[in-house]
């Protein structure tokens, strides 16, 4: 991997702030397949445990006065269920278990690559890549099978004056195009940032005369991600039913 | 995607494992097992769960607050009831005490009255006792008139006049 050439900065101290992120199998060395198992696979399969933790094996007692854990998942659920009803109305709802899919995903995969030695997988711009391009395609063919060709009304300003709408649906049309790329670059940058200066403050803690000033930088750091791993799932969520929003009601 | 190639220049040739294209497939395929565990472990139990429990407990307070509605317009009348039977009862100890009232003072009427007729009875009898004893006294002093008068006559002209004649006089005398 090319990180090993960045180590030689910052005056002998050697700082990999992106070995955290590469990608390798679990087992043994080599070539990472497409079904090789791999810290992807490891960190993966703990989101989908902590999830079943929580929202399954945290509800199994289905109490009338709910415990701590059941708590939490109705919060979850009732968070997320207010927020696609809010945002896409009534219709919205049935499309609510995607959302929340994602956003437990999201949510939880932030988390987990917040404990020292992690692997966040939401770092990586082919997950939420995928994870946009997912929502991308799934609004753009809802909103056609919903509206039909009257789906494109959506880049028509009709409020406009006549001789901006053209131009006016231009910017549309980009701005629809590049909703997918805003949606994932937003969520592994944020994570990714977030993580890297986490590691360049830990180099830093080497030095003895600075360690006390990094350490107190990577506590406030640390509390900065965790406050920008939930708002991170929860924007992700919220443009997620936006875009749905659109696709269901696409005049404006 | 334009904007990874252009990342991927700028990082110096693959600087970012995130640049890495050859772990993309692997990441992608791990990605959609991961989605579609999720999707189905929530939108087959962990949600209908939640939502059914959700529901349940909206349930049981909306019944619970009805429940305390009906309680609490029991208490209500009750504390009706409660002073309706007050009320009747005070009017019930009103009206026996007048009626208690109004039989003691039938038999004290009563009472009184026969102890009226018996008093009258005993002064009637009174009367008619002091009559007798006045009738009889009248009589013993006519008597007691006649023979004095009959002596004194006798005396005065002793053989001339019966007896007869002298009681008549004193009768005449002593009804004058």
């Amino acid at each position: 991997m090319a990180t090993e050439a960045q180590g030689a900065e910052e005056g002998g101290l050697v700082f990999h702030p992106m070995d955290q992120f590469i990608v390798k199998p679990l087992f043994g060395y080599g070539e990472v397949g497409a079904f090789t198992i791999t810290n992807v696979t490891l960190w993966m399969a703990l989101t989908v445990v902590a999830i079943i933790a929580l929202l399954v094996f945290g509800t199994s007692r289905r109490a009338i006065v709910p415990t701590r854990s059941q708590s939490i998942a109705e919060m979850m659920y009732g968070f997320v269920y207010k927020m696609v009803e809010d945002v896409t109305g009534k219709d919205g709802v049935k499309y609510f278990p995607y959302i929340m899919t994602l956003f437990m995903f999201i949510l939880v995969s932030n988390f987990l690559g917040l404990i020292p030695g992690a692997f966040t997988t939401t770092s990586h711009i082919a997950v939420t890549g995928v994870l946009a391009m997912f929502v991308f395609l799934a609004v753009t063919i809802l909103g056609f099978v919903k509206n039909g060709l009257g789906f494109l009304g959506l880049f028509w300003v009709s409020s406009a004056p006549l001789a901006l709408r053209p131009i006016l649906a231009l910017i549309e049309v980009i701005s629809y195009f590049v909703r997918p790329v805003s949606h994932s670059i937003r969520l592994a940058g944020n994570m990714m940032a977030g993580h890297a200066v986490i590691k360049v403050f830990a180099g830093f803690a080497a030095i003895a005369a600075i360690s006390p000033l990094s350490i107190v930088a990577i506590t406030a750091m640390y509390g900065l991600e965790i406050l920008v791993s939930g708002i991170q799932a929860y924007v992700f969520a919220i443009l997620t039913c936006v875009y749905l929003k659109d696709a269901l009601h696409p005049s404006h | 995607m334009a904007t990874e190639t252009h990342g991927a220049e700028t990082e110096s040739a693959g600087g970012m494992p995130q640049l890495d294209f050859s772990t993309f497939d692997n990441q992608i395929v791990w990605l959609l097992i991961t989605l579609v565990v999720i999707y189905f472990v929530l939108s087959r139990v962990a949600l209908p769960r939640i939502g059914s429990v959700l529901a349940e407990r909206a349930g049981t307070i909306t019944n619970d607050i009805a429940a305390a509605e009906d309680l609490k317009q029991q208490a209500i009348d009750a504390e009706a009831a409660y002073e309706k039977a007050l009320i009747d009862a005070r009017a019930e100890a009103g009206r026996i005490v007048g009626e208690t009232k109004a039989t003691i003072q039938a038999d004290l009427d009563k009472a009184i009255a026969k102890a009226d007729a018996e008093i009258a009875a005993r002064a009637a009898e009174g009367e008619k006792a002091i009559a007798a004893i006045r009738d009889s006294a009248s009589e013993n002093a006519a008597i007691v008139a006649k023979d004095i008068a009959k002596d004194i006559v006798a005396a005065v002209s002793p053989g001339k006049i019966d007896a007869k004649s002298v009681t008549a006089a004193v009768t005449a005398k002593m009804k004058g």
